[in-house]
């Protein structure tokens, strides 16, 4: 340590006494100006967390003298977007969907905010890109295949009052029996064999055959002669490509023994007019719509 | 180490001011028509009107930050075509790399706008105030009502050129003749009016008080040239084995053991930059060669040869130190290294000009929707969706039929709103956003392969040009 200030030729000011490799450092003191802008600083960031919140405390933090919230201002912006949209949205929640152009403005912003409100409430179980689940039996919304009608009323009546709930006495109503109950694991076997036909699958012809006296007698009411389906009954078309749960043998097997119950909620109890009609036309336009 | 002096030595120097006197001579001149060519060049290019029809603006050249456009004459920039602008940029950089090493600061000396403009403020300067000896006068005259009206006079006249510096920039970046009119009854945004007074402010400070100070503490330019500097580059310079030892000729003793230089310090009072050539080359020189005129028409008179000042370079100075002649001109600026920049700088606007000619009015790209890869149809049909981007770089809306090549059997279907149809309807100057479905039937390979490759086409119904993009089509496989 220097017992005594070394003064620097060139600027006046003493150093520090630190040295590295002959280079000294100045001892500069910081401006005063700078200092009394750090003071500021401080001063400020105390005022600050009083006049807003900041201080934590168990359950919540101080609210501040000044009552500010970042969420009042959230909700007092989308007031502000709501009211901007309010004739858009008015049109679209009075509008009959079948007869609304695909060029009306109310139309466009219907697609548009269905994607949100579908993200929001359906992409749970049908997936964010609507294909559903065929494991879990949530129905793929983008094929032409549609259990209930794929036109703008059906999906609109669908959304509206969903499918097997408790809660909407107008809910879409059908059960298929668990033929585990009824039949023998022989003949479902064989009407397995026959259903199987139908999509034109491997199968076992002598099984199926037998298995189609079987259909005849205990599912056609349901499926249709030919497993065309029915969809007043929301009983699924068996003599396509599309399955719900799934048309490998074992699958099959498994809906016959014991039935499937798909339950989907009313989102007319839950969501606003103008919500339902948004996502009935953002489903209506994603490729199988009728 | 231990003394302390009484008043530590001030790292800050006050600026000496400089009043330039006029001159005249080749240099000058060629200055003036520089000063002219840009100064009409910046005021005079946003009224130039061009014609491109009814959906696009007849501004030559113009800025549409709104719209992301840039026009200029018959070539209209989109934003993805940034790279001419950055191709642009390189080549001014490779420009001023060649210049430099040629002529040293020949775009300091000529075309900067801090030169250009600090010379049009020092010509108002002179016309007001007058000539080097009465500003000098003026300056050190105290405060009267003489020196307040000249001083205002300047200042209004600075003023009203930095305003129309400033209210010509913003003239890029909209419809002038709209704007100007606009401007004058205080409807126009209220950024043009910020930027106006921006730019007049930085233009009134910059070329009215700050001059030859921009050059010497704020632009970064000169440090860089430096090392773009050789032996060869031509920078002016003052032969001072023919001047020196200068003096006044006539009353000397011994006159005839003097050189050519009779100190008059005409070569000084011209500076803008304020500084002695006959001192060497100087990091505050701009090289604007208005000292060559100065001398020359001194030497003129005095009958000596001209050139005492003059546009040389190092290595001539080591040649006729020598008494060697120094290299024509003509070597100091074709050297390798003046034509290896040459040949980079031509090579980027070739390529340029080349990719301007080539470039397709249409442009094509492709989003396959990956969310699901694909879906199976009731038939067992198999179906890909992708968004197309069509964008239609003329100025007339334009029809196109969509469609795709393939090695394997594949339909496609356009959605254009909510009805499937087979061509488009593309507005003029837009991008047009279109869901394509591409469907395998089950007995055809695509559906059951892992992926196929296929190429959306969309192709102008009446003229036939066409743009491609390549995609693939996901099967079951």
């Amino acid at each position: 340590m220097a017992d005594k200030q070394e003064i620097d030729d060139v600027t006046g000011t003493d150093t520090t006494g630190h040295e590295w490799d002959g280079i000294k450092e100045l001892n500069n003191p910081l401006p005063r100006w700078w200092l009394w802008t750090f003071y500021g600083t401080v001063v400020w960031g105390l005022a600050y967390t009083i006049a807003y919140p900041a201080w934590p405390l168990i359950n919540s933090a101080t609210t501040g003298l000044l009552g500010y919230s970042t969420r009042a201002e959230v909700a007092e912006r989308i007031a502000e977007v709501d009211a901007q949209n309010a004739e858009l949205t008015e049109r679209l929640a009075s509008a009959d969907l079948a007869t609304l152009a695909p060029d009306d403005p109310a139309h466009r912003f219907g697609v548009a905010g269905g994607a949100s409100v579908f993200l929001a409430h359906c992409s749970q179980c049908h997936g964010s890109g609507a294909a559903g689940v065929q494991a879990a039996g949530y129905p793929n919304l983008l094929d032409d295949a549609w259990l209930w009608g794929g036109t703008l009323e059906d999906i609109e009546y669908t959304v509206r009052h969903g499918i097997r709930n408790e809660t909407d006495p107008d809910a879409r109503w059908s059960e298929m029996p668990a033929f585990g109950d009824i039949m023998s694991d022989e003949e479902i076997g064989q009407t397995v064999e026959y259903v199987l036909s139908l999509s034109g699958q491997d199968h076992d012809a002598a099984m199926a055959e037998q298995g189609m006296v079987w259909f005849q007698e205990q599912c056609s009411a349901c499926h249709g002669d030919n497993g065309e389906g029915i969809r007043e009954l929301g009983a699924p078309t068996l003599n396509d490509a599309i399955w719900l749960y799934g048309g490998d043998r074992e699958t099959l097997i498994e809906t016959v023994t014991y039935s499937r119950f798909g339950v989907m909620p009313a989102w007319g109890q839950r969501l606003d007019e103008e919500e339902i009609k948004a996502v009935t036309l953002y489903l209506h336009q994603l490729g199988g719509g009728e | 180490m231990t003394q302390s002096p009484a008043s530590p030595p001030s790292l800050y120097v006050a600026r000496e001011p400089i009043f330039p006197r006029r001159v005249k001579g080749k240099f000058r001149t060629l200055k003036w028509w520089i000063m002219g060519v840009t100064l009409a060049i910046y005021y005079l290019t946003p009224w130039i009107r061009w014609d491109r029809g009814p959906n696009l603006p007849d501004q030559a050249v113009l800025v549409d930050l709104a719209g992301r456009r840039f026009y200029f004459f018959w070539i209209e920039i989109w934003p993805h075509e940034f790279y001419f602008v950055a191709g642009l940029l390189i080549m001014a950089g490779l420009g001023l790399f060649l210049f430099t090493s040629a002529l040293g600061r020949v775009w300091c000396g000529y075309t900067c706008p801090q030169t250009v403009w600090t010379d049009l403020f020092i010509l108002v300067e002179r016309w007001i105030e007058g000539d080097r000896n009465a500003r000098v006068r003026l300056w050190n005259a105290d405060w009267s009502l003489r020196k307040v009206r000249l001083r205002v006079t300047k200042w209004i006249v600075w003023f009203l050129i930095a305003m129309a510096t400033g209210g010509a920039w913003v003239f890029y970046f909209a419809d002038a003749p709209t704007l100007a009119a606009d401007l004058m009854t205080f409807s126009a945004p209220l950024v043009a009016y910020s930027t106006i007074l921006i730019l007049a402010a930085t233009t009134f400070v910059f070329g009215g008080f700050m001059r030859e100070q921009v050059c010497n503490y704020m632009c970064p330019w000169p440090r860089i040239q430096a090392a773009m500097m050789d032996n060869d580059t031509l920078t002016v310079a003052y032969r001072h084995w023919r001047g020196e030892p200068r003096g006044k000729h006539i009353k000397a003793e011994g006159a005839d053991q003097l050189g050519d230089c009779i100190d008059c310090m005409a070569c000084v009072n011209v500076c803008p930059a304020g500084i002695d050539i006959r001192d060497g080359q100087q990091m505050e020189c701009i090289t604007c060669a208005l000292c060559i005129d100065a001398c020359d028409e001194v030497m003129e008179r005095i009958g000596k040869p001209r050139g005492l000042i003059d546009y040389l370079a190092l290595s001539d100075e080591e040649a006729e130190t020598q008494g060697a002649q120094p290299r024509p001109i003509w070597q100091h600026v074709l050297r390798p290294r003046t034509i290896l920049y040459t040949a980079m700088w031509s090579l980027i606007g070739v390529a340029l000009v080349y990719a301007l000619f080539i470039r397709s009015d249409i442009d094509l790209t492709v989003e396959p929707v990956r969310n699901p890869q694909f879906v199976t149809l009731s038939d067992g049909a198999v179906r890909n969706t992708y968004t197309l981007r069509i964008r239609n770089l003329t100025a007339e809306d334009r029809d196109f039929r969509v469609m795709l090549t393939s090695e394997e059997i594949l339909r496609i279907d356009v959605e254009s709103d909510g009805a499937v149809a087979n061509h488009v309807t593309v507005p003029a100057n837009e991008t047009l956003q279109a869901r394509v479905y591409v469907i395998a039937r089950p007995q055809d390979a695509a559906a059951d392969a892992e992926t196929t490759d296929l190429r959306l086409w969309v192709e102008d119904v009446e003229t036939d040009d066409r743009a491609g993009v390549a995609t693939i089509f996901n099967g079951k496989g």
